[in-house]
């Protein structure tokens, strides 16, 4: 298996790996979620890398379309999906972090912890 | 009931409750007649567009769906009814219709997941229903429900994202979406391995969503803190809709295909499931907030319904299922006797609930009943597929015979935990004043007996969700060789 024929999935493990670390290690709500959008880019990157065919064009039809060689547009739609969900969970969770720092003042994860224990 | 959302954007206060009701109560109606339609034999299809499957996007009813958007429907119904005047005093009026539509986009996206026979279309209706229930469980006025939105928010996307790297991967394997085109193709693809990965990718992310012991921790917060009605909806079917998708993809389309899956499945499925069904009831042996010790139980029962579809076979799957119906109604019920409860008591502590059932009978005479009901006594619901549970794990030889000491232990620790409510709530001296505290509002009673009694009434008139059970199993494991 030629490795670096597919780096572009090792990209992917990467990526996915820093934006879950991020996720789990960060303290910072801010942070967390930066973290979990790297680790949704990640998926977007391992959905795109399997529809490019080599040596295909955007898959767009027209008169002279019939022998080209295209690249598969269903992933890339899939993924146009993914990234509006993306956004909105990123959109949804910045609310709530906006909400959090004012109803507790802070928004490093610890303390808020600290907070509701008392 | 997509369109519903956009009604309850624009039209005034307390009309937002009713368009909301109207709606979940159509749904309801709807649902019904699916289920008698798949009672008669029939199985529903769809194709999105006119586009054909394995094109186009498919949306197709059968036993399973039918049992699982019975429950949806009926859940979401019965929490609005009964939740008008909790919710009224929860959210603010200004704020009222957002939230009713955020709830109906709940429902509309739990009942979209239900009829897909599409993996895309499914991760799409899972995030509309996850992003709209974090919101209505961030709805009410406690702070703590903030930072517990938070955790399931970040738990909840990352269960999503690595189902959609499952489904990605088969994809690349396959070339087809649909669930049923996948199984047939997936006997063709000539590496086995990324498919292994995708079953375990798909399987960990739904299984974060549907709080499977370890991946439950953001359960209990976000049951305890949400507004009384949304628990009382949430826990009765958000989980199971994760359930409902992860057993229809383990068994159409990976077990056959996958040498030894019944054999993978069982083993890390049915150690997970008995050890949620122990640690979950034991730590709610120990909570004192009752919502919090509910959720924990709501843990412990995903582990019996795990557990009996880890046994693979009819009655094993059959009871599982079974069991989804029943502790719905069982904690539906609870959750809106607790919702009585909070209504006249501000702390839902179980010290401060002292003396409660002098002042509350009803409200509290409902939460026995539906309590019963969880424990498994006979007569109720609960009873029905914990038995079914029993027998299965029975015919499985030495693992039956632990598997059943773990369930009759858990039935045991539910005895202890509602026996704690109990006696709280009767045999405790009361410790505030009289005149505060008095029954619950008369609507919400009666929805509240409702559920109880509906506990009862499926626990004596099986033949229902036996029926669609069992046809759902048998259509499922249908698929094995």
């Amino acid at each position: 298996m030629q490795l670096l024929g597919i780096y572009h999935y090792w990209v992917f493990a990467v990526l996915l790996m820093i934006g879950f670390y991020a996720v789990v290690a960060k303290v910072n709500l801010v942070k967390k979620l930066i973290g979990l959008s790297i680790f949704q880019a990640a998926v977007f990157l391992l959905y795109i890398t399997m529809s490019k065919v080599s040596g295909g064009t955007a898959p767009i039809f027209s008169e002279s379309a019939a022998g080209q060689l295209f690249s598969n547009p269903l992933p890339q739609v899939l993924i146009l999906t993914a990234i509006v969900v993306g956004i909105s969970t990123t959109a949804l969770g910045l609310g709530i972090v906006v909400r959090i720092k004012e109803r507790y003042g802070t928004i490093e994860e610890h303390e808020i912890q600290e907070i509701d224990r008392r | 009931m997509l369109l519903a959302p956009m009604l309850v954007l624009l039209r005034p206060r307390g009309l937002a409750w009713a368009a909301a009701t109207a709606g979940s109560l159509m749904s309801l109606a709807i649902a019904c007649l699916l289920a008698a339609g798949v009672l008669a034999g029939e199985e529903f299809r769809y194709a999105m567009g006119g586009w054909e499957p394995p094109y186009g996007i498919e949306l197709r009813v059968d036993a399973f769906s039918a049992l699982v958007l019975l429950l949806v429907a009926g859940s979401s119904s019965l929490a609005l009814l009964a939740g008008k005047r909790s919710l009224d005093m929860a959210i603010e009026p200004d704020r009222q219709p957002l939230f009713f539509a955020a709830w109906l986009l709940v429902l509309a996206g739990l009942a979209g997941i239900l009829v897909s026979a599409d993996a895309f279309n499914i991760f799409v209706f899972m995030e509309i229903s996850s992003l709209a229930s974090y919101v209505v469980v961030a709805g009410g006025p406690d702070r703590r429900a903030l930072p517990a939105v938070f955790k399931y928010l970040i738990m909840g996307t990352i269960g999503a994202t690595f189902y959609l790297i499952g489904v990605g991967l088969i994809y690349m394997m396959t070339g087809t979406l649909n669930l049923a085109d996948m199984e047939l193709r997936i006997h063709e693809v000539a590496d086995q391995r990324p498919i292994l990965v995708a079953a375990g990718f798909i399987t960990v992310g739904l299984a974060l969503k549907a709080a499977v012991f370890p991946l439950h921790v953001w359960l209990p917060n976000a049951y305890t803190y949400a507004p009384h009605a949304v628990t009382a909806f949430l826990a009765a079917c958000a989980t199971k809709v994760s359930l409902y998708v992860l057993l229809r993809f383990d068994f159409v389309v990976f077990q056959q295909n996958l040498t030894g899956h019944d054999q993978q499945f069982a083993a890390y499925l049915m150690p997970l499931a008995a050890l949620a069904v122990i640690f979950a009831s034991a730590v709610a042996l120990f909570e004192s907030n009752i919502k919090r010790l509910l959720a924990f139980s709501s843990v412990a029962q995903v582990g019996y319904i795990l557990l009996g579809a880890s046994l693979v076979s009819v009655g094993g799957l059959s009871a599982s299922l079974l069991h989804m119906f029943n502790h719905a109604l069982a904690k539906g019920a609870l959750f809106l006797a607790v919702m009585g409860l909070a209504m006249r008591y501000s702390e839902l502590d179980l010290r401060s609930l002292a003396g409660a059932a002098k002042r509350m009978p009803w409200t509290m005479s409902a939460l026995v009943v539906a309590g019963l009901s969880l424990i498994g006594v006979p007569g109720t619901a609960g009873f029905v597929s914990k038995w079914y549970l029993v027998s299965a794990a029975l015919d499985e030889g030495p693992v039956g015979i632990a598997l059943v000491a773990v369930v009759v232990a858990g039935s045991l620790m539910a005895v202890v935990y509602i026996w704690r409510i109990i006696e709280a709530a009767w045999f405790t001296p009361a410790e505030q004043p009289a005149e505060a505290v008095q029954e619950a509002p008369a609507p919400m009673l009666v929805v509240i007996w409702l559920a109880a009694l509906a506990n009862v009434y499926f626990g004596l008139a099986t033949g229902l969700q036996r029926q669609l059970a069992n046809d759902a199993a048998v259509s499922l494991l249908g698929h094995l060789p």
